[in-house]
């Protein structure tokens, strides 16, 4: 029991490994109780790390399924497999469970596994907060697609442009259902950002000064920095639109003096820091995990982390460019096309970083490796095409066409999707203790970047050749016939290489070689652990001296070296080390919360007040309110045991 | 470049004043409100200069918004000097403090709802209206929730919580306390004087 | 693994772009003064693209596949660790030339925009296009404001003249685009916004609403038809003439059906039907389309859309109507009269 007199302490400082009396005690600390009490409140963030890989990875098949669909629609001109109100539902479904249900929370899974193991800590800033973030995430997924069942699934694409979202065109609940669903979401996504900003500031750990830090945490920081300032954009506007439908404010209502243009800035000036969001976290595997692969540093650290910061601040400058057709003064429109071409430069640092890595590295040929440099090759593809919508005039012959399409899915499968595969192989072992086959990978790989690029290539054309976006036929005689044919093929293709995928998982799981904790001979901290890591990540609180604490021996960067067999113990209940943000000095013991039901109780009340807001449910919203308030205050009621309060003797 | 960091003598354990967590975490929880906020703001703005004139529905009187903003920012005032208190162990004045600071919130809240009785125009006639009571609606619920934490700080104050050293969820709670006023300063200026600054401008 | 074989693959996909830029909606060949500057660029960039992409391709395999000097592998096979070797002269070079070619492009497209964004010249007609869902109306301005002839889904111009275009919204926002004569400009409620064309060819251009807009977005098209001044003028009065009446056949029979069943929302000038939902029908057969340019405008079609629109387009804001087989004879007579 904390008392007033352990204000202050000197941390113990021993020698231990996984393997003394030391780390089961610690083990007993931090350990999750088993069974379903377990399961439902536990805090330990590589647990909800794995949840949210898990749950993003069945919305991607979801999403996944959605596309193929319209693809055989699409195959060929003129069909009739679907009405075009299924149509309309199916590309705005497949839109939102991507974008928001996929995108973001797959990274949120590396991220919440890693970035503890990665910064030398035991846990997240805020254990709780982080299981809430997950379960909120999981409750509106499951709200956005209960929809589903009342045959209200919005149908307005997932861009949601007004008049055609508001009431008196689009009467049907399922625009109420996203707009609620989405403010739900961003819940989640805003205190997820916010652990990963508190963590970054308070909780590396010793040594590991700002610039030791790998990409991936740049990467990390970086999209959470920007969705603190981006996400209450959007969700402003979806309330906005949901009180424009359910009482009758008049934001985006013309004849009212309300403006259809401002749900598109506020959309926007969200989305476009968003695709930063989605895409810096998986650049930054990439530059961690390459250099593996290479066996070197990756070249240029520093440019790379400065240009992941710079990428992300000149997305907040760019967002018009998808309005270049509104009608907006020519004045505007040059300065946001400038400004869409400049933030090209920061890309074109890491492409060439990564390009200098492999040139001057020795390539290790495997799985994780084959997706890295392809992912460099869709990088690039991805890339142009953004270029090319960057200059207005074109753009507008090209936007709202397929061009786009095929922009933004070498973008988003080629920079979020294709890391991710890579980093699942990579850290397979570090998860489960087991490696993935590698014939299995080749051929996963092979499969899908054929697949892929069958399917997404021949949209460049379908674009040029003036096919426009949403629409669930066209005529023949077009001239695009072919492109949509081999589309529909390729994504099949595609779609098998995830499910090549997927069997590889399964199979691993049960007979993958069992791994010890450096399988790659990596460089960073999470190879310093066993496979998988226990329930306390460290036994002793590592001390860190370089940006590759596993590869000082042989890379000799200056006297000292980290010290990851002998450090701080902190072992009196759950505890961490807090040091200086920027130089890594220690500042504090840190105690950290254990396992609680209070975050999944919070995420049910929350839930039954968007559920009560959109069926009108007065008395529910009310009554939730109360309890989330009641949650709320047991949650963060001041204890001893968390060094929050005066000590014992008051109580 | 590297040189370890010296291995510290004694460190502060838990939460002490700003060591503590969640004060940083507040200043995310600050950073994403008031770019709500800021985005409310710029609708207004963005529908004011759409509108080519004849904005605003009917011009905002001071009688009640005026000695209200005063009232709130003094309210901070009070909450500054109780969690001065409790930095120097002044357990009475912490207390007395946020009692007095809920009242005088809960008096805002309820002027508030006063001038929103007596306007002549409900949210939805136009888009003015609209944004009007949007706006000040958010930071209603913010300022309920400000109370929820002054109310929840004086439960635990009076359960002798805290001390001189420990004190970071007040600490904590105030820093929201604030932020909530200057937000209320923002829209202030927003909706009640520039009108009138335009109007002179013809 | 050879570099050929992804070089040649490469070379395919050029081909096909030439192929299907001349396919209706393609813009990489453009015909008139408010396309052909960003058709350059288009082209431009998109050949700075494919260089791009063929390069960094190429660099990637080679980095990743050319020879290096033997070295002793570890107990997993694995070269060993080796210390920061350079390489940043790549990022440095690879940075400097991308950002001279962007400087480059950023200059090409602000004059571009310039070029496009505005006729040089004084407009030689005023049209106002309202979006629809899912269907246009073009209002044509005679001398003086007050002459005004409507018509729906096709438009006509003249040859080497530009055209002002007044662009608004009756619901929902949609987008005017003709890929040949110029790029898409958005159409919003509460907003006007301005297009300029110019054919300097004759000839018929589509088009197609470029904003999704709901159920019917996949058949919303329209069509441009470039005359030369002498024939334009002569299709302009033809269509500022009301419609004459019937004076014997089934078409008079047709008329009354019209009056009963379809004035409500159509007008035809000069007969007396006024509605202004759906188009003007007052010069019908002298589109080449119905149905927003969905389907051909003849016997066969008309008989089949107004007997039911929603078979033909699900969605569509016109009704099956109930008629008689005779009825809708005498109907779809009557409307081969409004040429």
């Amino acid at each position: 029991m904390l008392t007033t007199t352990d204000l202050k302490r000197t941390p113990q400082i021993i020698e231990a490994t996984y393997e003394s009396p030391t780390a089961e005690r610690l083990e007993k600390i931090w350990k999750s109780e088993p069974g379903l009490r377990g399961w439902l409140s536990t805090v330990d963030h590589k647990a909800i790390g794995k949840r949210y890989l898990i749950t993003a990875f069945a919305f991607l098949v979801i999403g996944g399924l959605e596309a193929l669909i319209m693809r055989l629609q699409l195959a060929r001109p003129e069909q009739h497999l679907l009405t075009p109100d299924q149509y309309n539902h199916l590309f705005t479904m497949h839109g939102l469970t991507m974008i928001f249900l996929y995108a973001l929370p797959i990274l949120s899974g590396f991220s919440n596994f890693l970035w503890p193991l990665l910064l030398g800590s035991r846990d997240m800033a805020f254990p709780r907060l982080n299981a809430f973030s997950y379960w909120v995430y999981l409750f509106s997924g499951i709200f956005l697609y209960l929809a589903l069942l009342h045959d209200r699934t919005p149908d307005a694409g997932w861009f949601n442009y007004v008049p055609y979202t508001l009431r008196s065109y689009d009467p049907g609940q399922g625009m109420d259902i996203y707009a609620l669903g989405m403010v739900l979401l961003g819940i989640s996504t805003t205190v997820g950002s916010s652990n990963f900003v508190v963590k970054l500031l308070r909780m590396k750990a010793p040594g590991l000064s700002i610039n030791r830090v790998p990409i991936i945490i740049w990467g990390t920081l970086t999209a959470s920095v920007g969705n603190l300032f981006a996400v209450p954009a959007v969700s402003l506007a979806f309330f906005l639109l949901w009180t424009d439908r359910n009482f009758q404010t008049h934001f985006f209502d013309p004849a009212h003096g309300g403006h259809p243009l401002l749900w598109q800035h506020l959309f926007w000036m969200f989305g476009h820091p968003w695709v930063y969001a989605i895409v810096l976290p998986a650049m930054g595997i990439v530059s961690d995990g390459l250099p593996i692969f290479c066996r070197r540093p990756l070249v240029g650290y520093t440019m790379v982390a400065l240009s992941t910061v710079l990428t992300m601040f000149i997305g907040f400058g760019v967002w018009v460019h998808h309005m270049f057709a509104t009608g907006l003064p020519p004045q505007s429109l040059s300065f946001f096309s400038a400004a869409s071409m400049v933030i090209v430069l920061p890309s074109a640092v890491a492409v060439f970083a990564w390009i200098a890595t492999i040139f001057t590295g020795r390539p290790v040929y495997k799985t994780p490796f084959y997706f890295f440099a392809g992912f460099v090759f869709l990088f690039t593809l991805g890339g142009v095409s953004g270029f090319m919508t960057a200059a207005v005039p074109v753009d507008w012959q090209l936007t709202d066409t397929y061009f786009v399409v095929a922009h933004l899915h070498y973008v988003l499968l080629g920079i979020n999707f294709f890391p991710v595969i890579a980093g699942i192989y990579m850290w397979f072992p570090k998860f489960t203790g087991r490696m993935m086959s590698e014939r299995l990978g080749k051929w996963n790989f092979w499969t899908m970047f054929i697949g892929f690029n069958l399917a997404f290539f021949p949209m460049h054309w379908l674009g040029l050749a003036g096919m426009p976006r949403r629409i669930y036929t066209y005529p023949p005689g077009m001239g695009w016939d072919w492109s949509n044919m081999a589309a529909s093929i390729g994504s099949f293709l595609f779609a098998f290489g995830i499910l090549l995928f997927l069997i590889n998982v399964a199979l691993s799981l049960r007979r993958g070689e069992i791994a010890g904790p450096n399988p790659w001979d990596g460089s960073s901290l999470e190879w310093s652990t066993p496979s998988p890591p226990p329930s306390f990540n460290f036994v002793v609180i590592p001390t860190i001296a370089t940006r590759h604490p596993l590869w000082e021996d042989r890379l000799q960067e200056g006297e000292g070296g980290s010290r990851l067999g002998q450090g701080m113990l902190l072992d009196n209940g759950r505890e961490t080390i807090s040091t200086n943000a920027l130089n890594g000095e220690p500042e504090a013991i840190l105690k950290m919360p254990g396992d609680s039901i209070t975050p999944l109780l919070a995420t049910v009340t929350l839930t039954a007040m968007f559920v009560g807001m959109l069926y009108h449910w007065w008395w529910l919203v009310l009554a939730s309110v109360l309890a989330s308030v009641a949650v709320c205050v047991a949650w963060l009621w001041p204890t001893a045991a968390l060094g929050q309060t005066a000590g014992e003797h008051h109580g | 470049m590297a040189e370890v960091v010296g291995m510290p003598a004694a460190l502060p354990v838990g939460s002490v004043r700003h060591k503590a967590s969640g004060w940083w975490g507040m200043w995310t929880v600050i950073a994403t409100e008031a770019s709500l906020f800021a985005y409310l703001l710029f609708s207004y703005a963005y529908l004011a200069v759409q509108s080519h004139g004849g904005w605003v529905t009917e011009m905002p009187k001071f009688r009640i918004a005026a000695p209200n903003t005063v009232l709130l920012i003094a309210s901070s005032l009070v909450l500054y000097w109780a969690e001065t208190g409790i930095r120097n162990g002044r357990r009475g004045r912490l207390l007395f403090g946020l009692a007095l600071t809920f009242a005088m919130g809960a008096m805002f809240a309820g002027l508030q709802g006063l001038e929103w009785h007596n306007k002549k125009f409900g949210p939805s006639d136009d888009a003015y209206a609209s944004t009007y009571f949007i706006t000040t609606g958010f930071h209603m619920a913010h300022v309920v929730g400000g109370l929820v934490v002054i109310a929840a700080l004086f439960l635990w104050g009076a359960l002798g919580k805290f001390s001189a050293q420990r004190h970071s969820a007040v600490t904590i709670g105030a820093l929201y306390w604030h932020f909530v006023d200057v937000v209320w300063l923002a829209v202030f200026v927003t909706f009640y004087i520039t009108p009138y600054l335009q109007a002179h401008h013809g | 693994m050879n570099r050929l074989p992804y070089a040649a693959l490469l070379c395919l996909p050029a081909t096909a772009a030439m192929a299907q830029a001349d396919g209706p909606m393609g813009y990489l060949k453009t015909f008139g003064p408010a396309a052909d500057p960003a058709a350059r660029l288009n082209w431009g960039l998109l050949i700075i693209s494919s260089l791009v992409v063929i390069i960094i391709g190429v660099l990637v395999l080679y980095a990743a596949l050319r020879k290096r000097a033997p070295v002793r592998l570890d107990s997993r096979g694995y070269p060993p660790v080796q210390p920061d070797s350079g390489g940043t002269s790549w990022i440095y070079i690879g940075t400097g030339i991308s950002t001279v070619v962007l400087l480059g492009c950023t200059i090409w497209t602000i004059m571009t925009l310039s070029a496009v964004a505005a006729p040089h010249r004084q407009p030689a007609l005023m049209l106002e296009i309202i979006g629809h869902q899912w269907w246009w109306e073009v209002r044509y301005h005679g001398a003086g404001k007050a002459q005004v002839m409507t018509s729906a889904n096709e438009l006509h111009i003249p040859v080497g003249e530009p055209v002002h275009i007044e662009l608004a919204s009756d619901d929902v926002i949609h987008s005017f685009w003709v890929p040949k004569l110029g790029g898409k400009t958005d159409v919003i409620p509460g907003q006007t916004n301005f297009a300029w064309l110019q054919a300097d060819k004759p000839g018929v251009y589509r088009g197609q609403c470029g904003e999704f807009c709901g159920a019917q977005h996949a058949h919303m098209a329209l069509f441009v038809v470039a005359q030369e001044r002498p024939a334009f003028d002569a299709w302009f009065r033809a269509q500022l003439a009301d419609a004459a009446a019937p004076q014997s056949g089934p078409a008079v029979r047709g008329r009354e059906v019209f009056a009963a069943h379809c004035s409500v929302c159509h007008t035809v000038r000069g007969a007396g039907a006024a509605g202004r939902l759906g188009p003007d029908l007052t010069h019908l057969m002298s589109r080449g389309t119905i149905a927003s340019g969905a389907l051909p405008n003849n016997t066969g079609t008309l008989h089949g859309w107004i007997a039911d629109a929603q078979a033909l387009k699900p969605g569509v804001r016109m009704p099956r109507q109930d008629l008689s087989p005779e009825e809708l004879h005498a109907v779809v007579d009557y409307l081969q009269t409004l040429q």
